[in-house]
């Protein structure tokens, strides 16, 4: 024991006196040293800290001296602040919020004309939302491998999905889902990205309809939604897109099959109940009646065939979308249930597609299906009934391949390049590495269908993510644990405490899992993330053009460079084109009358990276993010007479404050 | 018919007698040689930058580039224009106008002229090579009144005009301008036109050897 303690010392002693070399030969511009041990400064912060070897590894191994870049990006959903994370692993440094749902003042996300614009596709028969609950980030796919080109994500509290362009990590569709209220199984895509798939939540009449909950059974029903996806446009086809009706279960999280099982998409369910709630009339409150049963179904839906009903007619029209109906889909042989423990939460198709994983949420195991199973007990026909809707439920016995006891509370799993799987146990506040059978057998030594190994993660964990672990070729290395609660984590800054992200290091076959970092997040409350390696990102340093639209990904006809500022009146009407560069606006001075309606474009005519201009205009509401070569526009009745300065937000150069203009309303 | 060749013999020197040519063929081929490749040389400089300036500061880590042609400014010249408003600077893009548009023609001709030496048997190739000769000595002299004039003729009422005081950036070399370091290199074109020089002097050299005794018998 002494001695093993000794050498891990040693080991944790050499790592760190490898960081001092590095830094000091940093500081003193290469020069070696001479001293090859642990340096005086360096002994003083361990023992200050009291530091164990295995903590001076940790932070060796998430030091990222400046200037170096991460090797993998993390996209992750930023809860109900209704935005998207970009995280560098392994440092974990926040390097971008993306404004999605919700008005966001640093990028002008929701302060121009173009953004508001894309913030309205989102507004719900009319009514203006300015916030959404972002869930699951999908990164887009070729082959059932990330690409790096666009990112999805849903926002559960209105059934909305949005596209995010990875050439500027800015959002450029938000599509509001025509029958559902809320959703929760999406964003997730088909292999190739023909479709983004949002799977419902709470069940409602389609079409935000009114039905009295007494008639729940008959007029309520789930759905999950197939977006089509136009890559060329990159923007969701609504007119190609469609939908099948479900039973009124509340279906949860979906995945697509890829492989073998590509063509099908699995998603589970639960309050199979029907549970209506009503505690206050003292029947059982949701969170009993939806968890009497022993068994929720598991959907097993064949995508390619539904896709052949649409487009032979065989729909119906609800709020002007395109949906199949359950009889159909039926009797197409679309859709078919399989049992599944009561209430499950995560459902997760392993990389090859042969199993899909459901995690138990309130029952200890995950449950292996194996997709060759299920397809045999269709063909043979091995159904052991059917529910009140008529949908077929296969025979449990006939296509399980194995179950797991992981542990309490199994949420969400993940899979990494040695033939193991991730499963988080939300009860046990840990993650459970435990080893794949059938054909990753031959990747790992252990026995196949085990628990290898439990890591505590602090505390209340959601969803895992590990590098590239829900592709057809995760990478392991790295695992991402997003726990819920952070409780004594962090320094104590007031009752809403920030969750936390911990990086785990999963490189190490067998036992060695290691914690490595917590990075707090006080923003929302993240559920899903995504990682991708950095370098299958390559997005733009700056726009391509001079005078560019975001929100086409084209030249913007207002667009306009140096040489070119004017501003025209036409009757009641002021449009003016202004270009900014560093260190002024051009025209300086904007003068009208009250009442006019005023158009004002604003472009960028920089080059150099970074070189972005704000432009806040006080009392209208009006901040823009105008970045290097970007054009912008806002739309506005100057109702208020009076002497209104704008300045460029964005710290440009020496002469930034010296970056303004007046914008005279006459009376 | 004899007094016209008399009339041209003398402008453009003697001939060469296919007799004596085919006995000292080597003789007559050297300056052809030299002439002819430092006209193609002189040609080839066009398509290379002739000298180029490197910027240096801690916000640019990849540094700023120009790279002057002899009719082009390439480069970060958009970026460096935008640094430059800042102490007052005129555009890069405005200097040297004329040179610029006139430069790929008076190469040609010059280069043209230089081959004409060739067929020059007299003093007179050494007046038709002489502005290919300095040629690159040329380039630098107008390359440094632009430097001067751009660097002295700051507008006083740009935003930096008192902390900037005028300044001549050096042609070849290390320099420095608020918080950047010049390093302003001779470029490939330059060199070849250099090289050009130097072969027309030995061009010349050997079209002296060849051509003087025919010259000195004709009188």
């Amino acid at each position: 024991m002494g001695r093993t303690l000794k050498r891990t010392l040693l080991a944790g002693g050499i790592g760190l006196g490898l960081l001092v070399f590095v830094l000091s030969s940093c500081q003193q511009g290469g020069q070696t040293p001479g001293v090859s041990g642990l340096s005086k400064e360096a002994q003083s912060v361990i023992k200050e800290r009291g530091l164990k070897p295995q903590d001076v590894v940790a932070a060796l191994k998430t030091y990222l001296p400046t200037g170096q870049y991460d090797e993998y990006i993390m996209f992750s959903s930023g809860g109900h602040s209704g935005q998207v994370l970009v995280i560098g692993i392994p440092s974990m440094r926040l390097l971008r919020v993306i404004g999605v749902f919700t008005p966001e003042p640093w990028q002008g996300w929701g302060y121009s004309k173009e953004t508001e614009e894309i913030l309205a596709e989102g507004n719900v028969d009319g009514k203006k939302i300015t916030w959404g609950d972002t869930h699951h980030p999908a990164l887009s796919e070729t082959d059932a491998d990330y690409d790096g080109q666009f990112l999805f994500i849903n926002d559960k509290a209105h059934a909305r999905v949005a596209v995010i362009d990875l050439r500027d990590f800015e959002t450029k569709q938000i599509v509001k889902n025509p029958i559902a209220i809320s959703d929760h199984g999406g964003a997730m895509v088909t292999p190739n990205t023909e479709y983004v798939i949002e799977g419902g939540q709470y069940a409602t009449p389609l079409g935000w309809k009114y039905a009295s909950l007494d008639d729940y059974a008959k007029a309520y029903r789930g759905m999950v939604t197939l977006w089509k996806f136009d890559r060329k446009k990159g923007r969701i086809d609504k007119k190609q897109s469609f939908a099948l009706e479900l039973p009124p279960y509340w279906q949860d999280l979906f995945d697509a099959g890829k492989g073998v099982s590509e063509g099908w998409i699995f998603g589970n369910s639960f309050n199979t109940e029907m549970s209506t709630g009503g505690v206050e009339e003292g029947n059982p409150p949701f969170e009993a009646g939806a968890s009497q049963r022993d068994m929720d179904y598991l959907h097993v839906i064949n995508w390619k065939k539904a896709e052949e009903v649409v487009k032979a007619g065989k729909y119906k029209v609800i709020n002007g979308f395109k949906v199949i109906p359950i009889e159909t889909a039926v009797k197409e042989g679309i859709l078919y249930f399989v049992p599944e423990p009561k209430s499950p939460h995560g459902v997760d198709v392993t990389p090859g597609g042969e199993y899909i994983v459901v995690a138990g949420k309130l029952d200890p195991h995950v449950t292996i299906y194996s997709f060759e199973k299920i397809q045999k007990a269709i063909q043979e026909k091995k159904f052991e009934g059917k529910d009140p809707y008529g949908v077929p439920i296969l025979s449990f016995d006939a296509v399980v391949e194995a179950q797991v006891e992981v542990g309490l509370g199994p949420l969400h799993t993940q899979f990494d390049n040695q033939g193991y799987a991730y499963t988080s146990l939300f009860l046990e506040s840990a993650v459970a590495r435990w080893t794949l059978g059938g054909p990753y057998s031959k990747l790992h030594k252990e026995e196949p269908w085990t628990v290898v190994q439990k890591i505590p993660v602090h505390y209340n964990v959601g969803h895992i993510a590990a590098a590239e672990g829900d592709t057809k070729d995760p990478d392991g290395k790295y695992l991402v644990s997003l726990n819920k609660w952070s409780v004594d984590r962090f320094t104590n800054v007031g009752p809403l405490l920030p969750q936390n992200f911990q990086l785990i290091d999963i490189s190490k076959p067998g036992t060695n899992m290691q914690l490595l970092y917590d990075m707090p997040i006080g923003l929302g409350e993240p559920h899903y993330a995504q990682i991708i390696k950095a370098d299958k990102l390559n997005p733009w340093e700056v726009y391509p053009e001079i005078g560019w639209n975001p929100g086409t990904q084209s030249k913007d006809p207002n667009g306009i460079t140096a040489g070119q500022e004017k501003i025209v009146r036409k009757g009641k009407t002021v449009e003016i084109w202004m270009t900014a560069v560093r260190s002024h606006y051009n025209p300086e001075r904007v003068v009208v009358r009250k009442g006019d309606r005023v158009i004002w474009h604003i472009t960028n005519i920089e080059r150099a990276k970074d070189a972005t201009h704000g432009f806040g205009l006080p009392l209208w509401n009006i901040n823009l993010s105008i970045e290097p070569g970007e054009t912008q526009t806002i739309e506005f009745v100057a109702d208020k007479e009076g002497v209104f300065p704008f300045y460029c937000t964005e710290f440009c150069s020496a002469l930034h404050l010296e970056m303004m203009g007046y914008f005279i309303v006459k009376p | 018919m004899i007094l016209v060749a008399t009339w041209l013999e003398k402008l453009i020197g003697p001939r060469v007698s296919s007799e004596l040519l085919a006995k000292e063929r080597q003789k007559f081929r050297r300056p052809t040689i030299f002439l002819s490749l430092a006209a193609f040389l002189l040609l080839v400089s066009i398509f290379f930058p002739y000298w180029r300036l490197k910027l240096e500061a801690p916000q640019y880590p990849q540094g700023l580039y120009v790279r002057v042609y002899i009719n082009r400014v390439v480069g970060d010249v958009r970026e460096i224009d935008e640094l430059n408003h800042y102490i007052g600077m005129r555009s890069l893009q405005d200097a040297a106008q004329l040179e610029r548009s006139l430069s790929v023609f008076a190469i040609v001709v010059i280069s043209l002229l230089t081959l004409g030496a060739i067929y020059v048997h007299n003093q007179l190739a050494a007046v038709l090579s002489l502005p290919a000769l300095l040629f690159p000595v040329i380039f630098l002299g107008d390359l440094y009144y632009w430097l001067w004039n751009y660097g002295t003729n700051l507008d006083p009422r740009a935003p930096l005009s008192s902390a900037i005081k005028p300044f001549v950036p050096p042609l070849l070399g290390v320099g420095k301008i608020g918080q950047f370091k010049t390093i302003a290199y001779w470029d490939i074109g330059l060199w070849l036109a250099f090289l050009a020089s130097i072969l027309i002097v030995i061009g010349l050299y050997y079209h002296r050897k060849a051509y003087k005794p025919l010259v000195d018998a004709m009188r």
